[in-house]
């Protein structure tokens, strides 16, 4: 007997989009000039038009959070600072509904995680961080530290509004007003919440969003007014970053890519496990740079994890992203999309097996099934590349060591997670896997007051947590590039 | 008739690289001539090569996992018995400074005292870091959460002239637990490679701390493109060349910074990474 789910989709009128959008420069949103469509990946249908920025719209931004910072920012107390982002974490919790429906629109993620897990944390991160602004003095980094200026902040399209607040709510904490490019694909959440800050009523400048795309970002990145990058998107883009702000005074944190391995010891919970990997990489359709694309069997168990993970798999429900009951929504975009398809046929064709449940996808919109790969060995494409997307590879290991040699054995460093009922074995693997965030007995958790972020090429700095205030704090004895 | 007493001939010190322990040639037989102040000859030390770089990356690479897993305890007494065998021989020091450098002999004999000091107080970090870098962190879930400070691996330092700040940037970078590759600059290489065997002497594993002779502008460009090399201090670069040196960094996003002089824990952690753990939490 099988129990068939009626559609549950959530009301879309809770939202009201312009058909056409400019950028949120000094307080006030001014037109742009030239635009691009911005869509809804599930359907394809067109949403809005979004305003792609230039030179001098980064210009007037920078310009504009500069002036911010010398007349009015740099010149608030910590309190006051503080009483503007509690603010906006009660107006971003008033209006989470209308956020969620938006994200879930713009983005393709179901409504079930933005209802439930993006825009509850936006709200938390600055909840969190506003707590901060006037207690900097006992953040370890010595007395009365001090922000860098304007910061430049560039995020991505896989947690559009979340990856938002983990770049304005630290920065607007520790003093510092930003210029923000939401990602091509997902700007809508970033305009919205523009009228947040309008209904805060944060001084004008503090936050600037300028749209675009990666000429946008360059010109943000390459401007001499910022004195601080923050950018959180893919090891390419991040090491181009790296290079062009080589020869300035300019800081920067990168949060890049990964391929997190989820080690699962033969002593693990069995369901509680499966449970767990499904989540860490079919969370998001997988478009999460710390999901855990690795799984590493210990040989003894493989086969019924495997086996039991099929059998989980197959209950996933793929389809409308704004359906309640949907677990994998959307593939954000068609460019997406080709580079899934094309990493899974090397998969195939490098000799992995891949394994997919059947699935009605529609013909309208971006769609992948929850896939994996078994008989992946290190060499394989699909065991050292990021794919960001709902495909797992398979690998199996004998002794612990060799579950940690294959763990570390890629450029990245962002996310591990342990799964065993043995207290030193765990805190032994975790003290030997090179990530930066390790999850034991779970995955894909998040807060505000957990640092996050990666060792080796996954990038530089931390968010969030005491850690992640350093990232907008000047320290005391680093020097100059120049 | 009584012969004149002969001036005795005092026996001169061959100047080598030290790597893994050990005191090689470079393996390109290239040396290069250190003068005194007045001109006088002083000695020949190696100008090591790119392949002297690279045996001393794999050196410290393999010294990596045994010095970082090697407990805080442990690396504090051993950090501290380097300062008691720099103690017993610091007049050495402080003539080969003066010698070779364009300080005064009473310049030279407060840096080495320095040095010394120097060594004992990042000792005293050893055990300490964690607790002043460290974190529980109160997450809104059932978990434990906290985040702990590891060494990057392996770092590389671009020394500047001074003894002192040289001694500074190496302790700061294996306090915690980093191996590290230390290029040296011009004449720095005679008290530097005196140095190496105050080192040799302290108890210290092989490939901890490895150091090469000669060119700055050779050495240091071929450290920044290294892949198995993940931090560099480049404090000891002239301001106009860390441009191209981050640039050639950014190929394995290298940790690279540069600091101001004088000791600091700021210096220790730029060169570690914070690791989180999260840990559920039921019955």
């Amino acid at each position: 007997m099988t129990f068939e789910y009626a559609p549950a989709p959530e009301s879309r009128a809770i939202v009201s989009i312009k058909p056409k959008y400019g950028h949120f420069i000094n307080g006030s949103f001014v037109a742009g000039k030239k635009h691009f469509p911005t869509i809804n990946p599930a359907t394809e249908e067109i949403l809005s038009h979004i305003a792609l920025g230039g030179v001098s719209d980064v210009d007037k931004a920078v310009a504009a959070a500069q002036k911010a910072y010398t007349k009015t920012w740099s010149k608030l107390s910590g309190k006051e600072r503080g009483k503007y982002l509690y603010r906006i974490a009660r107006i971003l919790q008033e209006r989470a509904r209308e956020f969620a429906v938006l994200e879930t629109l713009d983005n393709g993620k179901p409504i079930r995680e933005t209802r439930d897990i993006d825009i509850p944390l936006v709200a938390a991160h600055f909840f969190y961080h506003a707590g901060w602004a006037d207690k900097l003095d006992y953040a370890g980094l010595g007395h009365s530290p001090q922000p860098y200026g304007v910061a430049g902040q560039i995020i991505p399209w896989n947690f559009p509004l979340l990856m938002l607040a983990w770049k304005v709510a630290p920065a607007l904490a520790t003093g510092n007003t930003v210029v923000l490019k939401p990602a091509e694909t997902t700007s809508l959440t970033a305009l919205l919440f523009a009228e947040v800050c309008q209904q805060a009523e944060l001084p004008d400048g503090v936050v600037n969003i300028v749209t675009g795309d990666g000429s946008t970002g360059a010109a943000i990145v390459n401007h001499p007014g910022i004195h601080k990058i923050a950018f959180t998107g893919s090891t390419d883009v991040g090491k181009k970053i790296a290079r062009a702000i080589a020869s300035t005074d300019k800081k920067a944190t990168l949060e890049l890519g990964g391929k997190g391995a989820n080690i699962v010891f033969d002593d693990a919970p069995v369901d509680e496990a499966v449970e767990g990997i499904v989540n860490g990489i079919f969370f998001n359709q997988g478009h999460v740079c710390c999901a855990g694309s690795r799984l590493i069997l210990q040989e003894s168990i493989a086969d019924e994890v495997i086996e039991k993970l099929k059998v989980r798999m197959s209950k996933i429900r793929v389809g409308d992203p704004l359906d309640k009951n949907t677990d994998l929504g959307a593939i954000n975009s068609k460019e997406q999309l080709v580079k899934i398809k094309e990493l899974s046929a090397i998969g195939d064709a490098e000799g992995a097996q891949r394994w997919s449940p059947k699935c009605n996808l529609s013909d309208k919109g971006f769609w992948f099934a929850p896939t994996i790969f078994t008989g992946v060995t290190q060499a394989h494409r699909i065991a050292q590349e990021e794919i960001f997307g709902p495909v797992l590879s398979v690998l199996t290991f004998r002794t612990p060591q060799e579950a940690i040699d294959k763990a570390n054995n890629t450029p990245f460093g962002l996310s591990a997670g342990i799964w065993s009922e043995k207290g030193s074995r765990i805190f032994w693997a975790s003290q030997h896997l090179k990530a930066g965030v390790i999850w034991a007995n779970t995955f894909n958790k998040f807060d505000p007051a957990s640092p996050f972020g990666g060792y080796k090429e996954s990038g530089w700095g931390r968010e969030g947590g005491k850690h992640g205030l350093a990232a907008y704090l000047k320290t005391g004895k680093e020097t100059g590039a120049k | 008739m009584a012969t004149k007493k002969q001036a005795r001939v005092d026996v001169k010190k061959t100047y080598k690289l030290f790597i893994n322990g050990a005191f090689p040639r470079s393996e390109s037989g290239r040396v290069f001539e250190v003068t005194a102040k007045n001109g006088a000859f002083i000695a020949n030390p190696a100008l090591a090569s790119r392949k002297d770089l690279r045996d001393a990356v794999t050196a410290a690479r393999a010294a990596q996992t045994g010095w970082s897993k090697a407990t805080a305890y442990n690396r504090g007494q051993i950090l501290y018995r380097i300062a008691e065998m720099l103690e017993g021989r610091a007049e050495q020091f402080e003539s080969e400074i003066a010698l070779t450098s364009q300080i005064t002999a009473l310049k030279a004999q407060s840096q080495v005292l320095d040095a010394i000091d120097r060594w004992v107080w990042y000792a005293g970090w050893s055990d300490k870091l964690q607790a002043v870098s460290g974190a529980t962190n109160p997450v809104a879930g059932p978990f434990f959460n906290f985040s702990i400070s590891e060494p990057q691996g392996v770092v590389a330092i671009a020394s500047s002239v001074s003894f002192i700040d040289f001694i500074d940037a190496i302790a700061a970078a294996v306090v915690s637990g980093n191996t590290t590759v230390v290029l040296v600059p011009g004449s720095l290489a005679v008290p530097a490679m005196s140095f190496a065997e105050v080192l040799a002497t302290s108890d210290l594993p092989a490939g901890v701390i490895n150091i090469l002779t000669g060119s700055l502008d050779e050495l240091a460009p071929w450290a920044a493109s290294h892949m198995d090399i993940d931090g560099f201090d480049i404090t000891g670069i002239d301001k106009k060349k860390r441009g191209a040196l981050k640039e050639a960094g950014a190929e394995n996003l290298k940790r690279i910074h540069a600091f101001s002089k004088g000791q600091s824990p700021t210096k220790i952690l730029a060169f570690m990474e914070s690791k989180t753990v999260w840990h559920s939490v039921g019955v």
